[in-house]
């Protein structure tokens, strides 16, 4: 595959404070790439080192086959780039921080422009002081959707955007993609990343900890199961990789790694299934996984509320996603 | 009383907030009275001295046009007169900046919408800045009466001083109070109340420049100013109270004429109905040097207004100066001897360009600064993220220190020539020795926008130190050559070193290195801008 960006062992730091901490990132044209990280893990620190706005301390940025520093200017007539927090020219109207942004860039199709902003609902006449945050937004979205470029580098372009626009968001994200055009999109919103992102990688303290396809990454977590079965089981305590057993008369519920699903399911069916549910993880607690591992005290608060991705969490987040396949024998 | 529901509350936040800058402000401006006291005390131990020295600064029209005249040669007379002027200035620009920063730039970052939806009256906002700067004007008169009579001045004369600066104070407050809802947008209003205030300045020196020495009658024009009445309190001389209290009426007017405002409009909106602007953008509009003349050519209008009124007014007093001045024999027969009375008018006209000079290097540092602001607004990243390079974004903007403060001082410099020309005869003549005079300042203005180029590269936390640096250049500029500086301080603003034209002899050298120092300024702040991180 060819690569859009190319990023390994990035290192920035900010006096004592290693915002960016070996971090490797890598793009392939024409993926959409989901960004994920919990707050102040280096995520924006990226995205502003790959547009040459900061200058990395160590490692290797690549960019659609230039440096990222050096030909910043070259490389950014071939992207567009969406902020997460859009401050616009006060005494600018939308519309026209719209043309200009697009202009600077190298151009962008007027058609397009007038189709997205009538999708996305936005009145270009308004100036730039008295636009809400999600319209801030829209105006950023609509100058870079409507440029004619390979790579959207997007910074959590939704914030502040109602579910309907979340929708036209997506849709557009869509069509890109079918275009050929590359995406990189940091996200806090679970179902926009399920939904649009060929694969993931997710960051923590400047450290990538993660990457690869949504179904790889769900490889690497437990999977739940209940089973109502035709004896007791017996044996599952001493096969690797299956948690909180727990077993009631012929009920069994348990957590196994998804790796060894195939031996758990083995010793049931020489049990005798005679219902089967099995739940892949959701995102939720892929993520909170991720986020949380080993530095569940310095997120605290917020996060650790939903409880982890292994003991009886588990069932937390089935409620969210309750596309759990059944198996009947 | 519900509409000032909640004024306690607010006026305490806004002394919370402002707890460094306004005793800072005040400090500045007491310090800058008694230890201008002080001096005088220590350069005129005499009263033989200190009577000579007024009746040679009341003979002096440029000088009188910066001061204002001597009404009382005793030592706080001098202070009077040396600080009334530009106490009054600077009370007055405090004032401004303390009530806008609590009203219209509250309510526009939109802090002002989370306080109001609290059990906060209409009017508790506006209540509780003007309080605010009743305040800091109150303490302001306090500490500076209790500095001069601590050097040992007579108490009364030294009330009415410090009273005198208050009330100059508090009439500004009430301009700002009245701008602050005009103005949608706390820049606009912090504008609008600014060209009154310089307006204000103006017509103070122009009216004492054009003022008989001889029996202290003023020019009329400063009674239009309020700055001009702070002089005209004349304390330690007469102590005319009740041009305090005049300025204590205007000030309460404005505020009664801001509360009525006030109940005439919505939160957030200003007078002036909003309208849609174009959906698309100008063709023109599609550069980064479009961008920045269309972000700061409303800022270079308003000054080129200005100084087109300042030139215009300065020049027009010039014939005056010069027949003045012929009046009183001894200071004329020594003028006519080096010159005749075109020295006069000559030596009046080089000190109000050098003035404009201090003035436009204002503008330079503030569009310079205008770089920074876009940096820390969010607003150079999406700009910087297109395939405009740093040095192109800086560029445009910096066309305004390079290219606006020499349109700013052409401007000034052609209505002066066009209305000293007007009255002294010679037309032409003054055209091309006025802008001459006007552009030779050019260098120093460079200087000044360098220095603050150079830190916001390399140093770019403390761009803002720039202003600090330009104070230091109008600090020995303004009191350096009546303090008596030494030369080693004196030499460190650009300011001194420019030939002083008309009249004086034209020097290249000193514009030169000027002008190759703010290059070098310059092109090391842009090649340190481009190395280093964007904030």
């Amino acid at each position: 595959m060819t690569t859009a960006i190319t990023v390994s062992g990035l290192v920035k730091t900010y006096g004592r404070t290693r915002a960016l901490d070996g971090l490797d990132l890598t793009v392939a044209q024409g993926e959409v790439h989901g960004f994920l990280g919990p707050n102040g893990a280096g995520k924006s620190t990226t995205i502003r080192v790959l547009l040459g706005l900061l200058r990395a301390d160590s490692g290797t940025a690549r960019l659609l086959g230039g440096d990222p520093w050096r030909d910043a200017v070259e490389l950014h007539r071939r992207l567009a780039y969406v902020p997460g927090d859009v401050t616009l020219w006060r005494n600018l109207t939308g519309g026209e921080t719209i043309d200009l942004l697009g202009r600077l860039r190298g151009g962008l199709d007027q058609d397009r422009r007038a189709e997205l902003l009538e999708r996305f609902e936005l009145d270009p006449t308004k100036k730039g002081r008295s636009y809400s945050k999600g319209n801030r937004q829209k105006v950023a979205l609509v100058a870079a959707f409507s440029s004619d470029v390979e790579l959207l580098v997007l910074d959590e372009p939704t914030s502040g955007l109602d579910p309907l626009m979340e929708e036209v968001f997506r849709a557009c994200v869509a069509e890109e993609r079918e275009r050929g055009r590359t995406v990189l999109l940091s996200s806090h919103i679970l179902s926009e990343v399920e939904a649009l992102c060929d694969r993931v990688s997710i960051i923590r303290a400047g450290r990538t900890v993660e990457t690869g396809t949504l179904a790889e990454l769900r490889h690497l977590t437990r999977t739940s199961i209940e089973a109502e079965l035709a004896s007791v089981p017996t044996g599952l305590a001493g096969l690797p990789g299956v948690y909180d057993a727990e077993v009631r008369g012929g009920r069994l519920r348990c957590q196994v790694e998804t790796g060894q699903l195939d031996a758990l399911l083995r010793q049931l069916t020489s049990a005798g299934v005679r219902s089967l549910v099995s739940r892949p993880p959701t995102l939720e607690e892929l993520f909170l996984r991720h986020y949380q591992a080993d530095g569940a005290s310095e997120s605290g608060g917020g996060a650790g509320s939903g409880g982890g991705s292994g003991g009886s969490g588990g069932s937390d987040g089935g409620d969210r996603r309750d596309e759990g396949e059944r198996v009947r024998p | 009383m519900n509409s000032l529901a909640g004024t306690g509350t607010l006026l305490r936040l806004a002394l919370r907030r402002d707890r460094i800058m306004l005793p800072a402000w005040v400090y500045v401006l007491t310090a800058a009275a008694v230890s201008t006291a002080y001096s005088f005390g220590r350069l005129y131990a005499t009263a033989a001295a200190r009577e000579q020295f007024a009746a040679g600064m009341n003979t002096n029209s440029s000088l009188r046009a910066l001061y204002g005249p001597v009404y009382d040669a005793s030592l706080g007379g001098l202070t009077a007169w040396r600080m009334g002027a530009f106490g009054a200035l600077l009370a007055g620009l405090m004032s401004i900046l303390l009530v806008v920063r609590h009203t219209r730039a509250e309510e526009e970052d939109g802090r002002l919408e989370l306080v109001g939806a609290g059990a906060v009256g209409r009017r508790a906002p506006l209540t509780a800045a003007l309080l605010a700067a009743l305040s800091a004007n109150l303490l302001l008169a306090v500490l500076v009466t209790a500095g001069l009579a601590v050097l040992g001045q007579p108490l009364g004369g030294a009330a009415a001083f410090g009273s005198a600066l208050a009330a100059c104070g508090l009439v500004f407050a009430g301009v700002a109070a009245v701008t602050a809802q005009v103005a949608e947008t706390g820049r606009a209003a912090n504008g609008a109340a600014g060209a009154v205030l310089g307006a204000a300045f103006v017509l103070r020196a122009a009216g004492d420049s054009a003022a008989d020495s001889a029996n202290s009658t003023t020019g009329r024009l400063s009674w239009l100013s309020p700055i001009g009445w702070a002089e005209q309190v004349r304390p330690f001389a007469s102590d005319r109270w009740w041009v305090v209290a005049l300025g204590l009426l205007t000030a309460c007017l404005l505020a009664a004429a801001a509360y009525v405002l006030v109940g005439h409009r919505d939160l957030g909106a200003g007078l002036l109905p909003q309208r849609p602007g174009p959906a698309n953008a100008a063709p023109a509009l599609r550069t980064h040097l479009a961008l920045a003349w269309r972000l700061q050519r409303g800022t270079l209008y308003g000054w080129c207004a200005a100084f087109a009124v300042a030139g215009a007014v300065f020049g027009g007093v010039a014939g005056g100066v010069a027949s003045l001045i012929g009046d009183n024999r001894q200071v004329s027969d020594i003028l006519r001897r080096i010159g005749g009375q075109q020295a006069i008018s000559d030596a009046y006209l080089a000190t109000i360009l050098g003035l404009l000079g201090m003035v436009a290097a204002v503008y330079a540092v503030q569009s310079v600064q205008r770089l920074r602001g876009e940096e820390l607004g969010g607003r150079a990243e999406p700009v910087l993220a297109t395939a405009v390079s740093r040095t192109a974004w800086a560029g445009g903007h910096l066309l305004f220190p390079l290219l606006g403060s020499a349109a700013l001082l052409t401007i000034g410099g052609l209505t002066a020539g066009l209305t000293s020309g007007a009255s002294l005869g010679n037309l032409p003549g003054h055209l091309g020795s006025l802008l001459g005079g006007a552009l030779v300042q050019l260098p120093a203005v460079w200087l000044a926008a360098g220095v603050t180029l150079a830190l916001l590269g390399l140093r770019p936390r403390w761009t803002s130190a720039g202003w600090g640096v330009l104070a230091a250049f109008l600090v020995i500029g303004w009191l350096g050559p009546v303090l008596r500086f030494g030369r080693p301080i004196l030499d460190l603003s650009p300011f001194t070193h420019l030939p002083h034209l008309p009249g004086g002899a034209f020097d290249l050298q000193p514009l030169l290195w000027l002008t190759a120092l703010a290059a070098a300024l310059a092109v090391s702040g842009l090649a340190a801008l481009r190395r280093r991180d964007l904030d």
